[in-house]
């Protein structure tokens, strides 16, 4: 057993629940110009788990991820063909609303992006785009929110200073904040730590893992190590096709595919 | 050490010989590009000097204040006052600015957000091309284009209209609507200044991450909301700058102003009515003045010069603080 299996041992067994999916990808092809970069993709992403996308850079799990909130439709050149259904509805048909779509599924980005507005405002401001709020029950969403990131100590008596004066961290976990304020169902996060230290990795892992009783979350990360910490599940992806899926502890100490298995012990990637 | 070191030189082929010609051809070239830049510093202090000097007489005989805020300027009395030309420049850039500034962003906020790549290249070429047009082609378009046009449908209507209203009544109607005058030419100034404005505010758009534009359309913004809530606030003094740039440009330039606000010594209150800028005021005297009347439109250039210095200094210091987050 190698030792990121044995890391992987307790999460995986916690993941083996009989959790319904909540996000259903089916033959779900993607193409940049002319380039594929997603080849049918069918995957199931189950309710409040964590899924881990791991695969060596370009293979397509950054591009995948972004396909659940359609964030690639900003840019004309790029489009998914496919089924990626979430709550019974394909969400890449041309009739969804993709800004109420996107106030579903929240996203997390691997660089910190406080909006230039005060701490407060940061997650005050995705909330008043979509709801009508007394200004109490405001702030008490502002801060359930904060607390759930596990900021609120920290910038309870700040919260009218702007948020790009945090560390690095801190303004992630603001954005996390920010993120599960709208109370979205999904929320996707890519390379959430690759820009920080690594006691700020440590508290941004501790959160996804506490997360996961409210949220379905979706991972992308580089570190083998950090998708055996806190996924459920993973799934591997190589040149923009899957090469397997399953749960984290299977994938880690006993996958079936060379591709996968020379991966996770480190042969290549 | 000493004798690794000569050993190690030996080994070596002898250097090069460089002829000593070289090393003076550099010192020359050293010197003269030095002088070059020193060039752009005398030319300046010469300049504003010249000013000084010239305007002297009338800051002496008048005293700056007087000279400011005076509104009678009669060539046969000698008497002297910029306040007319002063209020007609700041009118005139005011109009410019209150059109061209939304029309830029829009420009801007359409080229760095919404266009079809397709669309993009020719436009942003096109706004480029407008700040290459001559001025004087400006001013010849505004008079006999525009200024006729503005005589018959915006003037014309609007005298009607307003005639007997308290306050719009002296700011909108014109007494002789011949379509030149200090609105006419505020309107040809946004022209002008669209493109400095919105090509600079596009660059500094641009300059700010993707991946905020991304966070803010990832939690459901509209585009709307991610320009006004995120962008806007993102670049913040930069796109001042911006507009200051415009501004100063707009507040000096001659020809095209010259040729449609009118050229009236006279303030008048409404801004259809012909007036002067401080620039068209020397353009159009500068050529038969004499004593202190050349003193005065020295006087007046002095005060437009350090006006337009100061706007553009503080402009390029507040552009170069596009900050990343």
């Amino acid at each position: 057993m190698t030792p990121l299996a044995a890391m992987a041992e307790p999460g995986a067994a916690r993941g083996k629940t009989d959790a319904p999916v909540r996000i259903a990808c089916r033959d779900l092809n993607f193409h940049y110009g002319a380039s594929r970069a997603l080849k049918d993709i069918t995957l199931d992403f189950y309710d409040r788990q964590v899924t881990a996308l791991i695969g060596p850079s370009g293979c397509g799990k950054s591009t995948l991820l972004r396909c659940f909130n359609r964030i690639y439709s900003l840019y004309p050149e790029q489009r998914a063909t496919g089924e990626i259904i979430l709550d019974g509805r394909n969400i890449l048909s041309p009739s969804v609303d993709v800004n109420e779509l996107r106030s579903r599924v929240g996203m997390v980005f691997q660089k910190p992006t406080p909006f230039p507005m005060s701490i407060y405002d940061n997650v005050a401001f995705g909330l008043r785009l979509y709801e009508r709020l007394p200004r109490s029950e405001l702030d008490g969403r502002v801060e359930a929110a904060l607390r759930r990131a596990a900021l609120w100590d920290e910038v309870k008596d700040k919260l009218k200073e702007p948020g790009t004066g945090l560390s690095g961290g801190q303004q992630q976990r603001l954005c996390i904040a920010r993120a599960i304020a709208q109370r979205p169902e999904v929320i996707l996060l890519d390379e959430p730590t690759s820009a920080l230290d690594p006691i700020s990795t440590g508290k941004i892992e501790e959160l996804i893992d506490e997360l996961r009783a409210e949220f379905t979350i979706v991972i992308v990360t580089h570190s083998m190590q950090q998708a055996a910490r806190i996924s459920q599940y993973t799934a591997f992806m190589y040149l923009g096709e899957l090469v397997e899926f399953g749960p984290t502890s299977r994938i880690f100490m006993n996958p079936r595919e060379k591709r996968t298995h020379d991966y996770v012990t480190g042969r290549f990637g | 050490m000493t004798a690794v070191t000569e050993r190690l030189a030996l080994d070596r082929p002898a250097p090069a010989v460089r002829p000593s010609a070289l090393a003076a051809v550099d010192r020359v070239f050293r010197l003269s590009a030095h002088l070059c830049a020193l060039l752009v510093l005398a030319v300046l202090v010469g300049v504003l000097a010249a000013m000084v000097h010239g305007g002297w007489p009338i800051f002496r005989e008048l005293g700056a204040a007087d000279f400011l805020t005076s509104s009678v300027w009669d060539v046969n009395t000698d008497r002297y006052g910029a306040w007319p030309a002063i209020a007609g420049t700041l009118m005139t850039a005011l109009i410019a600015l209150l059109i061209g500034v939304p029309v830029s962003l829009g420009i801007a906020v359409f080229l760095t957000e919404l266009a079809p790549p397709w669309l993009k290249h020719p436009i942003a070429t096109a706004v480029e091309l407008l700040a290459a047009v001559p001025s004087i082609i400006y001013g010849m378009w505004g008079l006999f284009v525009l200024a006729p046009l503005v005589a018959r449908y915006v003037q014309a209507p609007l005298n009607q209209v307003v005639e007997g209203m308290p306050i719009l009544g002296t700011i909108l109607s014109s007494q002789v609507p011949s379509g030149t005058g200090i609105a006419t030419a505020g309107v040809i100034l946004a022209l002008m200044i669209i493109p400095f404005i919105a090509s600079v505010t596009r660059d500094i758009f641009d300059q700010i991450p993707t991946v905020l534009r991304e966070s803010a359309y990832g939690i459901g913004c509209t585009t709307w909301e991610v320009v006004r809530h995120v962008l806007l606030p993102q670049a913040g003094v930069s796109i001042i700058g911006a507009i200051m740039l415009g501004l100063g440009r707009a507040l000096g330039e001659t020809m095209a102003v010259t040729f449609v606000v009118g050229n009236a010594n006279r303030l008048s209150a409404s801004i259809f009515d012909p007036g002067s800028t401080i620039a068209s005021r020397i353009a159009n005297e500068f050529n038969e003045a004499f004593g202190l009347q050349m003193n005065a439109l020295l006087a007046l250039g002095c005060v437009l010069f350090l006006v337009t210095f100061a706007i553009l200094f503080v402009a390029r210091l507040l552009i170069a603080r596009v900050r990343a987050p």
